[in-house]
């Protein structure tokens, strides 16, 4: 039988907010454990939450940027349960009531758009975190950090329209995108200020009723969260081939056995007990803010694809791959900035500066190289001190060292040949030393005037000025034909 | 007459004139509760010399003029569900036995603002679930009227202490009739404010939309400046509403003509001690006599009170009270198999007492999935049609009086077993909650065994200065308020 998968993403965004959600202690992000917290956050008897303005900005700014309707009220509602890097024994999160619904961003998978509905996006508090000694299952203690404690995060939950682990991915990459554009999450999943879970469910072709979901959890990067959607699919088709029955359960994706592992137990007996919760009134946000905020909401990909095109005379696809990263894009204007040409950085990144980064799985906030440094290399070639050729090659070393261009040109020696006298002499050798090439030149082969670049091109190791090399040669090629 | 024995404004006056000292008056306290709180057992932590260096502290201000106001140097016991910076704050409850607060609640710090020498923390039922005070996990307090009888509750301690002058005023909470109910069992004027008017930042909470600090005092006049002291918007609290503090003294005319006060039908029913029901009535008509008008109306929904309180107030303390785990602060107790599950249960089995653990397993079970619509949603709707039923009531009058609890105070032991019985006492005083309206009460006569009987006084919303009024006229022309109990 043929089947189709059905796969919805439930991603969380921690908030580039200074403070807490609820308190104001600092977010940053690898403090001293418990050095970032007060009797709110620390759920002290008698404390009460205050709601950090600047989160619900955020949120706002994520609903217009998703094309969501942000609700009249929303709630906040507690999740009860039980942990110790929960200090409350609640949640502060939104259930019924959630900050707004129905929004949608659009993914592009090798030429063709689609559409993915947002169902809703609404804030919560982070947990703390739990440092086990030693190896989980033997660990005789357990300790607690709750820096983490009460960190503001935006949940988004996606319709189920996604269908393969490709569409996934990309959609992740788009939402992360824009995230990172609007300025309201760091984006990086390493360190787990984006996660995502994945709600996946297979189903015959053609039939309409969702099969049994499984919950998919510790996927952190975008390639994890392809292969454990893949096998999961997998998995699941295999198990409804057999006859079998998919059963609902979290599952966790194992990196190294390349594959999910069912959470058995408890997990899914949960009762959260959610009701609104009575120390928070509910948020109504004027119109007039929400005006505000869309008017100073940062430039979005779409836009910013168009002014590239328009204002750096870019081809468009070059323009869509540069904006698909925010901080890609803003590299990009930055060395425009410090004087090179739109259409050398444009290449340049694409070409060269991706291959290092991809190679790497690196992003460009991880560019070991500067760029004014970039702008400055570009300065070599264009005063002819080093060529486009030698350029990539500084550029390779650059990328490794993270030294300055014109540095590495003078230790290596790598300047570029551009006197006549040198160049000539090298032409003379080059000529005296292929004389069957010579004849059949002069016999009428013109072809054979590459090969003679080419030769002295190698002499000099090619440091020689390409332009200048052509023009001395075919003087010299001239006169002998005579 | 000792100084202990003074209210606010006489004691005010003394100061101002250098009649005696703050260390004089906190002197009078500590001597009158050296005397008899051993029978009473108002308080969970005192210390005469804590007392003493705030009172030194407070005449050296006075002498410099600086903080010149009228709770300047006065001695305010608190209920032990304030947070108090560096002084243990138990909620009267084993799991909090050695907690020590490291900052203070927002109204204590307005206390001290004021310059009051807070003499210690009373005495209350555990987490403030009670009506007797015998739900104290470090033993009950006695009524001073009565040693035999209960208090009230659960802010027995506080109420027991101002009826006993072993503090001048105090604070309490008030969550179902936690201060009202007391407040009419020890004979002294308690006061429960608006949901909102007062914050409630550093208080140990029950059922956070119910919950509302208030205070107790001699009379009439000290409740009024106790609550303009601590009321008012404080941006640690979301719940408490940015309206101006009245000076509620100002509303202390002695004038009552014109004003109409409600008697509510359901009020005055079948089956409630008929005693209290003719001493609350011939209040009113004691209120007639000084002018104002006396109309009987309706507030149809009171028999479903007590369901819907004891549904949502247990359903907020079921999650309120879930950081009481062990891992960070309070008891903790191990078990085996040594695994945190069973620190846990171990902790909060051995930490709350049988009657907290009722309501937190009765919360825990009307929020459940499959329970919520039919309970705690359910009672969320009632909670509406109830304050509707007020704002109806209030078209037609300012003030209502009612009983504060269907009989008199009834003696140690005989309800503590029978938690139903016992939840069937504040049937007259969750409404005011319920609707989150302010509620007085204020004594109106004795029983046959010289037990006190208080009458309830209840306003709109933020309408505190309305009862202030009506209760003030009341006390003027009345003595009740002005007999000592024989310890």
């Amino acid at each position: 039988m043929e089947y189709e998968a059905v796969i919805g993403l439930e991603v969380h965004a921690q908030l580039l907010t200074d403070s807490k959600l609820f308190c104001s202690c600092s977010t940053k992000f690898g403090a001293e454990p418990n050095t970032q917290t007060c009797p709110v956050c620390l759920g002290m008897p008698g404390v009460l939450p205050v709601l950090n303005k600047k989160a619900v900005e955020f949120a706002i700014r994520a609903a217009l940027a998703m094309n969501c309707r942000i609700e009249d009220r929303s709630v906040f509602a507690r999740k009860n349960y039980f942990y110790p890097d929960l200090p409350k024994g609640y949640q502060i999160s939104m259930y019924e009531r959630p900050f707004c619904v129905k929004g949608w961003l659009d993914i592009d998978l090798n030429g063709a758009k689609k559409r993915i509905g947002i169902t809703r996006i609404h804030m919560e508090d982070d947990a703390g975190k739990l440092i086990h000694a030693g190896d989980f299952a033997q660990a005789q203690s357990s300790y607690v950090d709750l820096n983490r404690t009460g960190v503001p995060l935006l949940e988004i939950v996606s319709e189920p329209d996604i269908r393969s682990p490709e569409e996934a991915s990309e959609y992740m990459r788009q939402l992360r995108n824009i995230l990172v554009y609007i300025g309201v999450c760091d984006g990086n999943m390493q360190e787990g200020s984006l996660r995502c879970d994945a709600n996946v469910s297979v189903r015959p072709r053609g039939r309409e009723k969702f099969g049994t979901r499984a919950e998919l959890k510790n996927m952190n990067s975008f390639r994890n969260i392809q292969r454990a959607i893949a096998y999961e699919i997998e998995r699941q088709v295999k198990v409804c081939d057999s006859g079998g029955e998919v059963i609902q359960e979290t599952r966790l994706w194992d990196d190294a056995a390349g594959k999910t592992i069912g959470m058995r137990g408890k997990e899914e007996a949960h009762d959260y007990r959610y009701f609104p919760d009575p120390d928070l009134i509910p948020i109504a946000v004027d119109a007039a803010w929400v005006t505000q905020v869309k008017d100073n909401l940062p430039e979005l990909p779409g836009r910013k694809k168009d002014r590239f095109v328009k204002d750096y005379g870019i081809p468009e696809y070059d323009a869509a791959l540069l904006t698909q990263d925010k901080l890609l894009a803003d590299y990009f204007e930055t060395v425009i900035k410090e004087g090179a040409p739109a259409k050398w950085v444009s290449n340049w990144i694409m070409t060269e500066l991706l291959r290092e980064l991809n190679a790497e799985e690196k992003s460009a906030s991880e560019c070991p190289i500067t760029p004014g440094q970039l702008a400055a290399l570009h300065r070599l070639i264009e005063k002819g001190t080093i060529s486009h050729k030698i350029a990539k090659g500084v550029f390779t070393e650059m990328y490794k060292t993270g030294r300055d261009a014109e540095d590495l040109v003078k230790a290596q020696g790598l300047m570029q040949v551009s006197d006549d006298s040198e160049i000539n002499k090298m032409i003379d050798d080059a000529v005296s030393e292929n004389p069957k090439q010579l004849e059949q030149f002069l016999a009428g082969k013109d072809k054979l005037f590459g090969f003679f670049v080419g030769q002295v091109m190698k002499k000099s190791s090619g440091k020689a000025n390409p332009g200048l090399v052509n023009k001395l040669l075919a003087q010299k090629l001239d006169q002998l034909k005579k | 007459m000792r100084l202990c024995e003074l209210a606010i404004p006489e004691l005010s006056t003394m100061l101002a004139k250098g009649e005696c000292s703050s260390v004089d008056i906190t002197r009078s306290v500590y001597e009158r509760i050296r005397e008899v709180d051993d029978k009473i057992h108002a308080y969970l932590w005192s210390n005469e010399e804590y007392a003493l260096s705030q009172a030194g502290e407070a005449d050296r201000l006075r002498k410099a003029g600086e903080k010149l106001n009228p709770l300047l140097g006065i001695p305010v016991g608190l209920k032990d569900i304030f947070l108090t910076k560096g002084v243990p704050t138990t909620c009267g409850s084993k799991i909090l036995e050695k907690f020590v607060p490291p900052f203070d609640s927002t109204v204590v710090s307005r206390l001290k603002e004021k310059g009051v020498v807070i003499t210690g923390k009373l005495n209350m039922d555990e987490f403030a679930m009670g009506s007797t005070t015998e739900g104290s996990a470090f033993g009950p307090t006695r009524n001073p009227w009565g040693l035999e009888y209960i208090p009230g509750g659960s802010s027995g301690g506080s109420a027991a202490a101002v009826s006993s002058d072993m503090c001048i005023a105090s604070l309490g909470t008030d969550t179902g009739g936690s201060i009202r109910q007391p407040a009419a069992c020890c004979g002294v004027a308690g006061i429960k404010p608006t949901y909102g008017r007062v914050s409630r930042f550093g208080i140990i909470a029950y059922a956070s939309s119910l919950d509302q600090v208030g205070p107790f005092g001699k009379n009439v006049r000290d409740a009024a400046i106790m609550l303009e002291a601590i009321a008012g918007f404080d941006p640690k609290d979301s719940t408490s509403v940015k309206i101006d503090v009245p000076k509620y003294t100002d509303s202390l005319t002695g004038e009552v003509k014109g004003l109409k006060i409600g008697l509510p039908r359901e009020y005055f029913v079948e089956g409630m001690d008929k005693e209290v029901a003719d001493t609350v009535k011939a209040a009113a008509r004691t209120l007639e006599k000084l002018g104002a008008q006396v109309i009987e109306v309706s507030l149809p929904h009171t028999e479903y009170c007590i369901a819907t309180y004891y549904i949502i107030a247990p359903s907020e303390a079921s999650s309120n009270l879930a950081r009481y785990d062990g891992v960070r602060y309070g008891l903790r107790v191990d078990a085996q198999p040594n695994s945190l599950l069973s620190m846990y249960k171990a902790t909060r089995d051995r930490g709350f007492s049988a009657e907290v653990r009722r309501r937190i397993i009765i919360g825990t079970y009307t929020l459940s999935a499959g329970y919520y619509d039919a309970y705690y949603l359910k009672a969320q709707k009632v909670r509406t049609l109830i304050r509707k039923d007020f704002e109806e009531a209030f078209k037609k009058c300012d003030v209502l009086i009612t009983p504060v609890l269907p009989t008199h105070p009834y003696k140690l032991g005989t309800k503590i077993n029978d938690p139903l019985e016992m939840y069937l006492s504040d049937i007259f005083t969750v409404s005011c909650n319920l609707a989150g309206l302010p509620g007085m009460v204020i004594p109106c006569g004795f029983n046959k065994d010289n037990l006190p009987v208080g009458m309830q006084l209840l306003a709109s919303h933020f309408q505190e200065q309305k009862i202030f009024q009506t209760a003030y006229a009341y006390e003027q022309n009345t003595e009740w308020h002005k007999r000592k109990p024989k310890i």
